[in-house]
């Protein structure tokens, strides 16, 4: 390695004009294939008190579970109508909302299969880098063998990366909360 | 049995843990828990990609805005996004923000009692081209203070976001200044482990990148995750 990284600094409160676009929190705006999704949830702090400041930024696979990417060399179909990139800030009460489909199963390592998850990153003022986790889905069969959930050392913890149906509306409407920190603080991961 | 890459792992001497007890505001939001290293798929190793078909030469250009010129010390930044290599990061997408030249964001939540510019609105964003190269125009920021703690300013600086080839090189960070003497007293700018490291994100004045007679130029490389050599099976 000849060269050393670049160190990570915060975002700080003030980027929404820089980096939030209208429409990006919907990433099957152009009529993606799959079933639609709506994701809505909360950042809160160690205080459980609302982060208002948060970023949060989606990366997933299409619904055949395909990443649109070159690296991504396999022969399942790419969908044109998704780039599987989304953008949302926290309002005031430290709520996100996307739209999305839910991604199909990709490989892990080895010959294992991971099931349906989002990749998320997390920046807020007083983060230094960000945070990285996973939305996973509830009453999703390929939960039971997915190598990183049953990686977890702390099986309590791992409810934290599924989403939870949102009581009285339909099947597709699902809740994540992020915690920072305290109680029922997410898990969050080195990549 | 197909080999694929993945990407090193956090230099640790150059990344600032989240806990820091000098800033203020990490102090309910950085998590406690120790962080679940994830063996890197194809999740990882993909990442957004962004095409030009939105960009404008204009989004490259902070030093106007709205019909009229910016006030302020006019400056060009300009330097390479590079892999740990040396490779040039091709076609990737940065974004920027930053204070006008009196220390003041457009931006609902900066009170700071200093005056607006109705030329200047701070953001600018651009894809690098085939040397890796970026671009930009705009004018010096100020410093500002924040309530980190009794009488805190922060250096000037210019915030920058970067994708790189994928998930795992993803990067937000901030350029200073030669000679800030803000620096030294920054939590923010020091909550980097390693000296060294720290000198990485202040921009070197540049006499050649200076454009005579218009604007005075600073250099600043971004150099993000690299290709790891050691093969993965998949």
């Amino acid at each position: 390695m000849g060269l050393r990284q670049t160190p990570s600094q915060t975002v700080g409160p003030f980027f929404s004009k820089a980096l939030l676009r209208e429409g990006w929190n919907d990433l099957a705006a152009h009529g993606a294939a799959g079933q639609s999704i709506a994701i809505t949830g909360r950042v809160l702090d160690g205080d459980g008190a609302p982060v208002p400041d948060a970023l949060l930024e989606l990366w997933q696979a299409n619904a055949a579970g395909r990443y649109d990417h070159p690296d991504d060399v396999r022969d399942t179909p790419l969908d044109p109508q998704f780039s599987g990139f989304g953008r949302a800030g926290t309002d005031a009460q430290g709520r996100f909302r996307f739209r999305t489909i839910k991604p199909g199963p990709v490989p892990g390592a080895g010959t294992s299969l991971q099931a349906p998850h989002i990749n998320v990153s997390v920046f807020a003022r007083g983060l230094l880098k960000r945070l990285v986790t996973r939305i996973y889905f509830p009453d999703e069969p390929l939960n039971a063998n997915d190598p990183v959930l049953n990686s977890l050392p702390d099986t309590t913890r791992r409810a934290t990366l599924i989403a939870r149906p949102v009581e009285g509306e339909s099947k597709s409407d699902l809740s994540f909360d992020l915690v920072l920190q305290g109680d029922n603080e997410t898990i969050f991961f080195d990549v | 049995m197909t080999t694929r890459i993945h990407y090193t792992r956090e230099d640790a001497g150059a990344h600032p843990s989240n806990a820091q007890a000098t800033y203020a505001s990490t102090l309910k939001r950085a998590p406690q828990q120790a962080l679940i290293r994830l063996e890197q798929t194809l999740s990882e190793i993909t990442g957004p990609r962004f095409g030009r078909e939105h960009l404008s030469a204009a989004d490259a250009d902070l030093s106007r805005w709205n019909g009229g010129e910016a006030l302020g010390e006019r400056i060009l930044v300009t330097g390479r996004v590079l892999d740990e290599d040396a490779r040039p990061i091709c076609e990737t997408f940065i974004e920027i923000w930053q204070a006008n030249a009196a220390g003041r964001y457009a931006h609902d939540v900066d009170q700071h009692d200093a005056p607006l510019d109705p030329h200047f609105c701070g953001v600018g964003r651009m894809m690098t081209d085939e040397h890796g190269v970026y671009r930009f125009l705009t004018v010096k920021p100020g410093a500002y203070p924040w309530r980190n703690h009794h009488n805190a300013w922060r250096p000037q600086h210019i915030h920058f976001s970067l994708f790189g080839p994928s998930f795992a090189t993803r990067l937000v960070t901030q350029m200073y200044f030669p000679g800030d003497p803000l620096l030294a007293l920054d939590p923010i700018f020091n909550s980097i482990p390693d000296m060294d490291a720290r000198q990485r994100l202040v921009a070197a004045f540049d006499i050649d990148v200076t454009m005579p007679e218009y604007a005075l130029g600073y250099r600043f490389d971004l150099v993000l995750r690299g290709r790891d050599a050691t093969p993965m099976e998949a």
